[in-house]
C-alpha cells in the first residue's frame, strides 16, 4: 500500500476518516476479558475528556450535565451523529466493543467538530463491553434513552447467552433508565426481533410504546435510516423488526 | 515448557480451602475439607453422623471439592455445595439431607434466606438459582434469579431485613438487588452497584443493626483493602488498607501485588469488631467499627505464633464470642494427606477483652473435636505453608485476570491499518 502523508486515512475532500482504513469483523466474543480502562464507578467518567467544550477543565465540580442517552453498540456512529443535531443540548456517548470500530467513529467525531465549529460537541464514543461493564458508565436511572440498532443475531442456541437483550441484561438496563426512560430496538433478522420482543414484553419494568407514540417520537424515524447497518437494509429492501419499550415504576407484585 | 506451566496452574486451580461454619447457638461446628463434610456437636461432646438417603455407605456425600457451606439465621438448616455441581440442604437438627439440587455449573456461593424460606446459590457463569423450600413438589428445580454476566459470583449474603440479596464478583463490582416477595419469578430490580473495588471482590458480612436505618454493608477483596457501603444508595462510606495498616504492605510497594488479598470477613455481635483474614498473614486483622463516624481502622493483630496457621475461613460463635478459624486445603499435590485442616479458636473477640489464642489443650470440644474436623489430632506444620501457597495460587488462577503485556498486545495489533500510516 503506497504511503500518500500522514493524514492518508482521512479522506482529501471531507476530511472525514475513510472507512477503509478501520474495517473491522463483524463479530466480536463479549465474554472474553479484553484490555481497555473500565471507568471505576460513574463518578470516574472524565466529562473533559468526552465533552470539552461543555467541560472545559477536568474539575468536575459542575457535573449537573451528565450523559442521557447511550448507544449500545453503535458501529460507525451513523445514528449518533444524527441525533446529535436533533437534540444538540443532550450528552450522549456511543460505546462500541470493536477496537477499530470506536477508533473510527472517535476520528470521526473530531473531524465533524472541526468541519462544523460549535457542532457535534454533545457526542462521543468509548471502547467497552456494554454487557460488562454498563453499571460503571452510569449512575441508577441516569439515562432517558438507550439505543440497541442491528445488534449481533447470535443465531445459535449456544450463545444465545451472547446476545444484547436478554432477560437478565435488561435488568441492568432498567436500572440505569430513569422511569419514562425509552429503550429502542431494531434488527431485519426476523428470529432476533422476535427475541427481543419477547424479552421485552416479558420484563415487569418495561411496556410497549402505543402506535401513537412510535409516530411522534423522532428518534423512531432514524432507528432504520440513521445507521449504515440501516441503510444497507433498505438498499437491499430488506424488512426490519422494532421493539420500542418505556421504562416503568416497579410495582408491589415485584418488590 | 509452557505447556508443562499450564498444567501444573491447572492443578494447582483445583485446590480448594478448608471452609468453617458454626450454629448460630454455637453448638455444632461444620468443616468442609476437599469433598469432605465434617460436623461436630459441642453439647453432647461427638462427631454427627450425616445421613443422604439417596446415598448410601460411606462419607462421601460430595464426590468433588466443597466450596460453601453456611447455617440458616434461625439455625435450623445447613447447605453445602461445590465443584460437583451439587447442593445439598440439610435439617441441622437430625442431619438428614433433606433436599439434593443439581445445578448445571460448578457452584461458588450460597446463602439462605433469613426466613428459611428460601436457599440461593450462585454457579461458576455469574447465574444466581433460587430454590423455594415451601414447595410441596419432591421435584424442586432451582430457578434463575438474576445474573452477572458471564462472571464468577465469589458470595452471596441476604440483608439482615431479607429485602435485599447481596452478590459479588470477580470483576469488582457488589450488586444489591430487592429479594422479591416471589423470587421465583426473577430478581429484576437492582437496588444500587457497590463500586470501587480495584480487584475481585472476595467476602462480603453484613454489619449487625445499629438502630441505623440503612444496612451497612463490608466487602473484602483482592486489592487488600475492606470496604463498608450504604447498601441503599451503593455509596461508598469507608476504606480500609488492612494490609498496609497491618504493616504487611508498604503503600508504594508493587512487589507482591496480590500477595495480600482479603480471603476473609466475620463480625462480632455487636458489630463493633471485624475480623479479617488475609492471604499472607499468620493471624488474623481485628478492625474496629466506629458506628457514629462509619469508619473502620485497625484495632490491633493477633498473630499466631509458633505456626504456620494462614486462615482460609473464620466463623464467629456469637454466644461464647469466640472467633472460630480453619486453615486447610483439599488433597495437596506431592503429600499423603488426602486433605488438610487444622482448626483454632481464639475466644475474648470483645471490644473490651484481650483476644487470647487457645491452645489445642483449652479448645472447646478438645482433643475429640479436633480429630473429627481436622481427621487427626496432630498434623504437620510444614504442611500447612506448602498449603497456604496453594490456596493463594488457586484464588489468584482464578480471579486474577490475566494481564498480558503491553507489547505483545501491541505486536498483535500491527496488521492494523489505521495506526500503520499514523505512525
Amino acid at each position: 500500500m503506497p504511503e500518500t502523508g500522514i493524514n492518508s486515512t482521512f479522506s482529501k475532500s471531507t476530511g472525514l476518516p475513510r472507512k477503509r482504513f478501520y474495517r473491522a469483523r463483524a463479530h466480536s466474543n463479549p465474554l472474553s476479558d479484553s484490555h481497555f480502562p473500565v471507568p471505576l464507578s460513574p463518578s470516574h467518567v472524565d466529562y473533559s475528556l468526552h465533552y470539552p467544550h461543555f467541560f472545559p477543565s477536568s474539575d468536575q465540580a459542575d457535573s449537573s450535565k451528565k450523559i442521557k442517552f447511550a448507544d449500545i453498540g453503535c458501529g460507525f456512529g451513523g445514528l449518533l451523529i444524527s441525533l446529535s443535531t436533533l437534540f444538540p443540548e443532550t450528552l450522549m456517548i456511543g460505546m462500541e466493543l470493536r477496537d477499530k470500530v470506536s477508533e473510527y467513529v472517535k476520528e470521526r467525531i473530531l473531524s465533524l467538530r472541526v468541519a462544523n465549529p460549535g457542532q457535534y460537541q454533545n457526542i462521543s464514543v468509548v471502547r467497552t463491553n456494554s454487557m460488562k461493564y454498563i453499571p460503571n458508565h452510569f449512575e441508577k436511572a441516569q439515562l432517558s434513552k438507550m439505543f440497541f440498532l442491528f445488534p449481533d443475531p447470535h443465531f445459535k442456541e449456544k450463545n444465545h447467552r451472547r446476545r444484547v437483550i436478554s432477560p437478565f441484561l435488561l435488568d441492568e438496563y432498567a436500572f440505569v433508565l430513569e422511569v419514562g426512560g425509552i429503550i429502542y430496538t431494531i434488527t431485519d433478522v426476523e428470529e432476533l426481533g422476535d427475541w427481543m420482543k419477547t424479552c421485552l414484553e416479558n420484563h415487569p419494568l418495561f411496556e410497549p410504546l402505543t402506535e401513537k407514540e412510535l409516530e411522534t417520537d423522532p428518534a423512531v424515524k432514524l432507528l432504520s435510516s440513521a445507521t449504515e447497518e440501516g441503510q444497507k437494509v433498505a438498499r437491499n429492501d430488506g424488512q426490519t423488526f422494532q421493539a420500542v419499550y418505556r421504562r416503568i415504576a416497579a410495582s408491589d407484585q415485584i418488590s | 515448557m509452557d505447556e508443562e506451566v499450564t498444567t501444573e496452574s491447572r492443578k494447582e486451580t483445583e485446590v480448594a480451602p478448608a471452609l468453617i461454619a458454626v450454629h448460630p447457638t454455637g453448638h455444632h461446628i461444620a468443616v468442609a475439607v476437599g469433598p469432605e463434610l465434617r460436623i461436630f456437636n459441642l453439647l453432647n461432646n461427638s462427631a454427627v453422623s450425616l445421613h443422604d438417603d439417596s446415598i448410601s455407605g460411606d462419607n462421601h456425600f460430595h464426590k468433588d471439592n466443597i466450596r460453601a457451606i453456611r447455617f440458616g439465621a434461625k439455625g435450623k438448616l445447613f447447605v453445602s455445595a461445590g465443584d460437583d455441581k451439587t447442593l445439598k440442604i440439610w435439617s441441622a437438627e437430625s442431619w438428614h439431607c433433606i433436599l439434593t439440587v443439581s445445578s448445571e455449573k460448578r457452584v461458588t456461593a450460597v446463602a439462605i434466606s433469613n426466613d428459611g424460606l428460601y436457599v440461593c446459590f450462585a454457579d461458576k457463569f455469574g447465574l444466581v438459582w433460587v430454590v423455594d423450600l415451601n414447595q410441596t413438589s419432591i421435584d424442586k428445580k432451582p430457578t434463575p434469579l438474576l445474573s452477572h454476566y458471564c462472571s464468577i459470583i465469589t458470595s452471596l449474603e441476604f440483608s439482615p431485613d431479607n429485602r435485599f440479596i447481596i452478590s459479588a464478583d470477580r470483576d469488582f463490582k457488589i450488586r444489591v438487588t430487592n429479594f422479591p416477595k416471589n423470587p421465583l419469578n426473577g430478581a429484576h430490580e437492582i437496588q444500587s452497584f457497590c463500586l470501587g473495588h480495584t480487584e475481585f471482590v472476595s467476602c462480603l458480612a453484613f454489619v449487625p443493626a445499629q438502630e441505623s436505618p440503612h444496612s451497612l454493608l463490608l466487602s473484602g477483596s483482592g486489592d487488600s483493602t475492606v470496604r463498608l457501603w450504604d447498601i441503599s444508595s451503593g455509596a461508598l462510606l469507608d476504606t480500609c488498607e488492612v494490609a498496609v495498616k497491618a504493616g504487611l504492605l508498604e503503600s508504594n510497594d508493587n512487589t507482591e501485588e496480590h500477595g495480600h488479598a482479603v480471603t476473609d470477613l466475620c463480625t462480632t455481635l455487636d458489630g463493633l469488631l471485624v475480623a479479617v483474614a488475609i492471604q499472607s498473614l499468620r493471624g488474623i486483622v481485628l478492625l474496629s467499627y466506629n458506628v457514629s463516624a462509619q469508619t473502620l481502622s485497625v484495632a490491633k493483630v493477633v498473630s499466631i505464633a509458633g505456626d504456620t496457621f494462614v486462615p482460609t475461613c473464620l466463623a464467629n460463635s456469637p454466644p461464647t464470642r469466640e472467633l472460630w478459624m480453619v486453615t486447610g486445603v483439599s488433597s495437596l499435590p506431592g503429600y499423603d494427606y488426602p486433605s488438610l485442616a487444622r482448626v483454632l479458636v481464639i475466644s475474648g473477640i470483645d471490644a473490651d477483652q484481650e483476644p487470647v489464642v487457645l491452645g489445642d489443650d483449652k479448645i472447646p470440644g478438645g482433643v475429640k473435636l479436633l480429630e473429627t474436623l481436622q481427621g487427626t489430632a496432630a498434623v504437620d506444620d510444614n504442611a500447612f505453608s506448602v498449603a497456604a501457597e496453594a490456596v493463594k495460587a488457586a484464588m489468584c488462577n482464578l480471579l486474577i485476570k490475566k494481564q498480558y503485556p503491553f507489547e505483545n498486545r501491541e505486536y498483535r495489533k500491527k496488521t492494523r491499518n489505521d495506526r500503520k500510516l499514523k505512525e
